[in-house]
């Protein structure tokens, strides 16, 4: 029998976005999948080691996640995004990530996709261009495609619903506004939403909020944004504004669009309380739960005045 | 109420930019104050901290010349976050009270031709598409030339005998730029310096050495952001060369990024977004012409250049060319700047003899 091939997925960047269309696309495809461990110090140490001193700390950790992968598993998936169509661009982090890789770990091999929809590279040729790698068999790989691409949907919409029903709870709701390879890394993200949750808040995600609801607002927030993902964000923070007590930004250093998104709508938003985490790798969690702590205050001390 | 229209600067292209505005709308242009350290203490005071520098300058050039008495202020970028200052940069000084309209000629990011004619027909209505086309030429022949001329004082600088003769042609040339000249005379004054810095007296040895500047187009164009690192190394006799220039984004990148793409089919595989594309394949293209040594400059977090790091180091280990990177921020030590310089400078030199000495 024919050894099964073994793909590796980083569980960083896009893993939280595109997480099960990628696991189940390939289970279909009779692969093993590995995903690489939570994050540790050591990833971050790894990744620090391989990349430019001023890359994002997220970034450093997704190459801590590939060092990883790396003698573990016969590909690592890299996918690159170019754009998703005319206006709806992406950090540039995203368009170079896969020569990054490349040029720092040139004996591992790597299986990619391409996604640019102004060039007319869509989604689905490079998933179908992928699967040409693993069998020949086209209708397996247009299946497999389908049926993940549903497990994905479902996946979101469950999120989704989860959420509302959050929202609906009569304790002191944060929305934490960061993209998802913060709010879910277990270095930058987690600790912080743990601490909350013991002090009785609930959390809101802006990311789980519906995409393409989020896209039809962010135009009152901002006119000119051109970031897909930040754009989604701002959409939700739009429509969360008025059923929250609180905001929470959470930032890795130095990254590009939330330098200036983030900036703009702290300058926007009034009358409700924001916080700006900004994390790098010397961040220490007793400095971070100072600064969550004194923010809880304000927000208890806000709905006292107001009880 | 009168309009008083400014923009930011970048090198020397406020000239063919103020001559399109002061003819098109008929209404005062105030050029910014020269770029200084005030300026980028004003900006970065102003700006969010993790910024990258060129928002900075932008911002202290915008406050300086509000506070000259500009009402209007223009911005135009695209490409990485470049795209995104504008509506930012307006809040910003919206909050700090100042009174101005903000106008923003990026669309898909890309600069438009069409906004900018909207917006001078909603302050001069006389004006006709023709004429304003008339115009339009004039500012890109003007930019073409001046990137055309410019490349003789970064070539020959170095090796000039009487001392500044190059600056002094390029200040000369500048001024007459300055003179709203028309085409007929545009071209004479193309024809007249191109003859004068041939004539100018140089010595310049047949092994000379020879440095490429890739990178961030703002630090490369702006020669104060880059503590003037052109001149820097220029000045030690070196032959230094670069290809970003505002001719070479507007006109030629399209058609050429396709073509430097197929080139380095082998090195990349994606476009790595913004200039990145081009420092990684024209150092490659360059070290294998023969230059002694490249030269990479950024702004401090400039993501598609950072991208761009990793591959450079590649290629200078496989093709044995010296690369000295160096990244700017608000806060530049200028000596710190020389004495990486004159390090780089030695070591391409020496090995320049040793490649020598050996044949």
């Amino acid at each position: 029998m024919k050894n099964k091939l073994v793909i590796g997925i980083p569980r960083s960047f896009l893993y939280y976005r595109y997480g099960i269309l990628w696991k189940n696309f390939f289970k279909k495809l009779n692969c093993k999948v590995i995903i690489s461990s939570e994050t540790t110090k050591k990833t971050l140490e790894d990744g620090k080691n391989l990349s430019i001193d001023e890359s994002c700390l997220s970034s450093k950790i997704y190459m801590g996640h590939i060092k990883n992968l790396e003698n573990k598993c016969d590909y690592i998936l890299v996918p690159r995004i170019g754009d998703y169509g005319k206006n709806n661009g992406v950090c540039t982090k995203f368009n170079g990530i896969y020569d990054v890789v490349k040029n720092s770990f040139p004996l591992i091999n790597i299986l990619d996709y391409n996604i640019e929809n102004s060039k007319l590279k869509f989604e689905f040729f490079g998933f179908f261009r992928m699967g040409l790698k693993i069998t020949k068999n086209i209708f397996k790989i247009l299946y497999s495609y389908i049926y993940s691409k549903k497990k994905q949907k479902e996946y979101d919409i469950e999120q989704e619903n989860k959420q509302i029903n959050i929202l609906k709870s009569k304790n002191k709701k944060l929305l934490i506004v960061s993209h998802p390879y913060n709010v879910y890394d277990n270095l930058i993200g987690v600790p912080i939403i743990k601490y909350l949750k013991e002090n009785n808040f609930e959390i809101i995600y802006a990311n789980l909020y519906n995409r393409k609801k989020a896209i039809l607002q962010y135009k009152s927030l901002s006119k000119t944004l051109y970031w897909l993902y930040s754009k989604e964000l701002v959409g939700a923070i739009n429509y969360y504004k008025d059923k929250v007590d609180g905001i929470i930004f959470i930032t890795t250093f130095p990254c590009g669009p939330d330098s200036l998104v983030n900036e703009l709508m702290i300058r926007k938003l009034k009358n409700i309380p924001i916080l700006n985490l900004l994390i790098d790798e010397a961040t220490s969690e007793t400095g971070l739960i100072t600064r969550l702590e004194s923010f809880i205050d304000i927000i208890n001390f806000k709905g006292d005045n107001n009880g | 109420m009168d309009k008083y229209i400014t923009f930011p600067h970048i090198g020397n292209y406020y000239i063919p930019i103020k001559y399109l505005i002061e003819k098109t709308t008929k209404q005062s242009v105030i050029v910014p104050p020269k770029i200084t350290k005030k300026t980028i203490e004003i900006g970065s005071k102003y700006s969010p901290d993790y910024v990258c520098v060129p928002f900075k300058y932008n911002l202290g050039n915008f406050i300086e010349s509000i506070n000259k008495g500009a009402n209007v202020i223009l911005q135009a970028g695209g490409g990485c976050r470049y795209g995104y200052y504008a509506e930012l940069q307006e809040q910003i000084l919206k909050d700090m009270g100042y009174e101005i309209d903000f106008v923003n000629f990026i669309e898909n990011n890309h600069v438009s031709i069409m906004k900018i004619y909207k917006f001078i027909k909603s302050i001069n209505k006389r004006i006709n598409f023709i004429s304003y086309s008339y115009h339009l030429l004039i500012t890109f022949l003007m930019i073409i030339i001046m990137d055309k001329l410019d490349k003789n004082v970064r070539e020959n600088q170095g090796f000039e005998i009487v001392e500044n003769s190059f600056k002094k042609i390029q200040n000369n040339f500048y001024s007459e730029l300055n003179n709203k000249p028309s085409i007929i005379k545009l071209c004479y004054i193309y024809i007249k310096y191109r003859h004068k810095y041939k004539k100018c007296p140089v010595n310049k040895p047949k092994e000379h050495l020879r440095v490429a500047i890739v990178g961030e187009l703002y630090s490369i164009m702006e020669p104060f952001s880059s503590c003037y690192i052109e001149e820097k190394l220029s000045k030690k006799g070196i032959e230094v060369k670069r290809f970003t220039t505002v001719t070479y984004l507007l006109l030629l990148k399209k058609h050429n990024l396709k073509k430097l793409l197929r080139y380095g089919k082998k090195l990349l595989k994606y476009h790595l977004g913004a200039d990145a594309t081009e420092s990684v394949i024209l150092t490659e293209k360059l070290s294998k012409e023969g230059f002694d040594g490249i030269v990479h400059i950024k702004s401090f977090g400039c993501t598609p250049e950072i991208n761009a790091m990793p591959i450079l180091s590649n290629i200078s280990n496989k093709n044995k060319i010296p690369i000295l990177y160096f990244s700017f921020d608000s806060q530049d030590n200028e000596v710190g700047l020389d004495t990486r310089i004159e390090a780089f400078y030695d070591m391409i030199n020496s090995k320049k003899n040793n490649i020598n000495n050996k044949m």
